[in-house]
């Protein structure tokens, strides 16, 4: 049924666009300028003033249709089928079946009613919004076509449309992200505050507590397994890993980066460039596996070499992998930032006299500072929220420590554990995953305002 | 390559005027840039005298900044740029290859067509040249140069409650005096302007011609313009560019009312160009 609405609409849309524009044309006689919008723009007024309305009724009918005819097939059923969702659920399937002719079985006389209900009222439903569309399209065609005139503006009745456009594509991205925070939020308060919950922390345990086991005894033979759950051992293990990470892929990014733009020449740039790239197409899963059967046991075999002992899970094996990963975040938005920096300041400081190295030390680098930060603050970023290469390399085991040879638990690691597998969405311990993505959200955050206020207050603006 | 030379040696009438100088400053001798493939300069041999204005004017891409960029060097930064012949300060031999390049630049300094302080300070923008080559030794120093800098720029009266404001929040004027501040401020004996007013307003332009009209006196200024009016107030000597060779060469007045080359004449009197 959708499908003859979108090629109704989709006709009438081109209808109105040709018709429009043609008796725009038809008005150009001594030259375009005599008309105030171009007739492309007549044109393309005419198909948006079908396209939204139709496309709003269709919108908000649908859904209308769907729900007032489902009310209808269940008013033949007691009144436990309406209020109860799962029973809800259940008879609605079994309709939605016999309609379609997969019902198995001998269908009840209220089954069979019900679905006769249901396939008319969709029936008619769909003729109605079919028709009241049909209607709103002709009528707006007829509407936009009698207002082309020479003095009609519609190239700025046009552009309005598209400026509405623009601002409601911008409003998803930030409802989404409003969306998100509000339900992390919501599932983060009755974690700490819904009496129904046992075993639940209170806000102080959890933020300053320093242990860290969200499993609790199922059954009495499991003995006494004590749940806890402060998060500090999270926290300082993400850190760790994260910091490890940035010593090793700060330098490397940022010195590539210098040499890509500043020594290196074009025909060695135009492969390394691309190649560096490549590194941050590797799925985090092959770096994971890369960091737990490479990189782990050679720095357990180093660390025996030298007399130390080195657990088989070390935030030093999957801090280094995770530095590999964050290089070319580092190392191309970097390079980036430097080549965007004018010519011009380069040339004043070698006519004074400064030589490369001062040039690049004194001059560039402070002029991309604010853009080497954002490729920091992106790249840390990425490694605090990074889970697959820690899951494989990092470990479990939420040990409070800042031994990078022990091994550490980050916040995601514990995040994907507790989600793994069945939940019951009414125990502590699941819950405990939306308070640890709303902290986890909360020191991004933080982490992003302190280096804005950085970029700002060192910010070297040119041009 | 002396077979080309041949060819545009009948075209070179400046030759004879400019050997008459008694001590140049800079001296250019068969000076010839290539840009990969294109040659871009062909046989320039100029004398510029101390103390003084020397104007090279001439239509677009007739090669007067390109020759305005090598005597202090500025074509080393492009990699397909190669320079023969020969340039000397003070009969030194700029490109020997045992004279370092940065020492080169203290003595020439340059004032580019778009004024580019370095985002930093109006102080610190003064004071970027004498940090690097060493030539303070104490913030008193340094404080000293900055403000005598500035003053001899005319901007000191201007900055001297705001030095530490950004370089790069003042007007387009105040900015390109700011880099001729910084220029003078390692006292260079030459300084290159390469179209210093291009970017500016009437009132800004006159101020800059004050300007040089005042450093002159103490420096040996070299200034490529694309205005004629400007060469002609400026400038007490003037050189002609014209398809990459040196046209014509002379003192101001007499270029501008007795032009000897019938290409000099029809561009000053705005035939082309």
């Amino acid at each position: 049924m959708s499908g003859y609405y979108f090629v109704t609409m989709a006709a009438l849309v081109l209808t109105a666009f040709f018709i429009s524009r043609a008796r725009a044309g038809r008005l150009i006689k001594g030259g375009v300028g005599q008309l105030h919008s171009l007739p492309n723009y007549h044109g393309l007024f005419a198909a948006s003033a079908v396209f939204v309305p139709m496309l709003v009724i269709y919108a908000v009918g649908a859904p209308l249709l769907e729900r007032f005819a489902e009310t209808q097939a269940l008013s033949f059923f007691g009144t436990d089928a309406a209020s109860d969702a799962l029973h809800r659920n259940a008879t609605l399937r079994d309709i939605q079946n016999l309609v379609a002719g997969q019902y198995t079985g001998t269908p009840a006389d209220a089954l069979l009613e019900a679905a006769r209900t249901l396939k008319s009222t969709l029936w008619w439903g769909n003729a109605l919004i079919y028709g009241v569309g049909v209607l709103a399209g002709l009528l707006a065609i007829g509407l936009s076509v009698g207002r082309v005139s020479a003095a009609f503006r519609a190239r700025n009745h046009f552009e309005r449309l598209v400026v509405v456009v623009l601002l409601l594509c911008a409003a998803v991205a930030v409802l989404t992200t409003i969306g998100i925070v509000f339900s992390v939020l919501y599932e983060t308060i009755r974690f700490f505050f819904d009496p129904s919950l046992k075993g639940r922390p209170t806000v102080t345990e959890f933020l300053f507590g320093t242990e860290w086991n969200p499993q609790a005894a199922m059954r009495a033979d499991q003995g006494d397994i004590k749940t806890a759950y402060g998060f500090i051992p999270l926290l300082t293990g993400t850190l760790l890993i994260t910091l490890i990470a940035i010593v090793v892929a700060g330098p490397l990014g940022l010195f590539s980066a210098i040499y890509l733009s500043e020594y290196a020449t074009g025909r060695f740039r135009a492969w390394a460039k691309p190649v560096l790239e490549i590194l941050a197409g590797i799925p985090t899963v092959v770096l994971g596996f890369f960091a737990a059967l490479t990189v782990a046991p050679l720095i357990r075999g180093w660390g025996a070499y030298f007399g130390l002992d080195v657990a088989s899970e070390s935030a030093l094996a999957a801090g280094l992998v995770m530095g590999m990963m964050i290089i070319p975040f580092i190392s191309s938005l970097s390079d980036d930032v430097i080549n965007s920096v004018p010519q011009s300041l380069r040339d004043g400081a070698y006519a004074m006299g400064a030589t490369k190295s001062e040039t690049i030390k004194q001059v560039v680098l402070p002029a991309a500072l604010p853009g080497i930060v954002s490729a920091f603050m992106l790249a840390i970023s990425r490694a605090i929220g990074e889970t697959m290469i820690v899951v494989m390399a990092a470990g479990l085991a939420a040990n409070l420590t800042f031994n990078p040879l022990d091994a550490v638990t980050t916040i995601t690691v514990q995040i994907k554990t507790i989600l793994v597998g069945d939940q019951e969405f009414d125990s502590a311990k699941t819950l405990a995953a939306f308070a640890l993505g709303f902290v986890l959200f909360f020191v991004t955050l933080v982490l992003n305002i302190i280096a804005l206020t950085i970029v700002r207050r060192y910010r070297e603006e040119y041009d | 390559m002396h077979t080309m030379v041949d060819k545009h040696a009948d075209a070179v009438v400046h030759a004879k005027v400019a050997v008459g100088l008694p001590t140049p400053k800079v001296s250019a001798k068969d000076v010839n840039v290539y840009y990969g493939e294109k040659r871009a300069l062909q046989d320039v041999s100029v004398d510029i005298p101390d103390r003084g204005v020397m104007a090279f004017i001439g239509p677009s891409g007739c090669g007067k900044s390109t020759f305005l960029r090598c005597i202090n060097r500025m074509n080393d930064t492009i990699p397909i740029c190669r320079v023969t012949g020969k340039i000397t300060i003070d009969d030194r031999d700029i490109y020997d290859p045992k004279l370092d390049v940065v020492q080169l630049r203290a003595r020439v300094g340059m004032v580019f067509q778009k004024p580019n302080p370095f985002p930093k300070s109006i102080y610190e923008n003064v004071a970027y040249g004498p940090r690097i080559h060493g030539l303070s030794h104490s913030k008193a120093d340094l404080d000293e140069i900055v403000q005598s800098s500035l003053e001899k720029a005319g901007l000191w009266n201007e900055v001297k409650d705001r030095l530490n404001d950004s370089g790069t929040g003042m007007s387009g004027g105040q900015q390109q005096r700011l880099c001729i501040a910084r220029a003078i401020a390692v006292n260079p004996e030459v300084i290159l302007m390469d179209e210093p007013c291009s970017a500016l307003d009437p009132i800004a332009t006159a101020r800059i011609e004050e300007l040089i009209e005042q450093l002159r006196k103490n420096f040996c200024i070299i200034i490529v313009t694309h205005s004629m009016q400007q060469a002609a107030r400026v400038s007490q000597r003037t050189a002609f560019f014209h398809l990459g060779s040196l046209v014509e060469e002379g003192v101001t007045t007499e270029i501008f009312t007795n032009p000897k080359d019938k290409r000099t004449q029809d561009y000053i009197t705005g035939r082309f160009g």
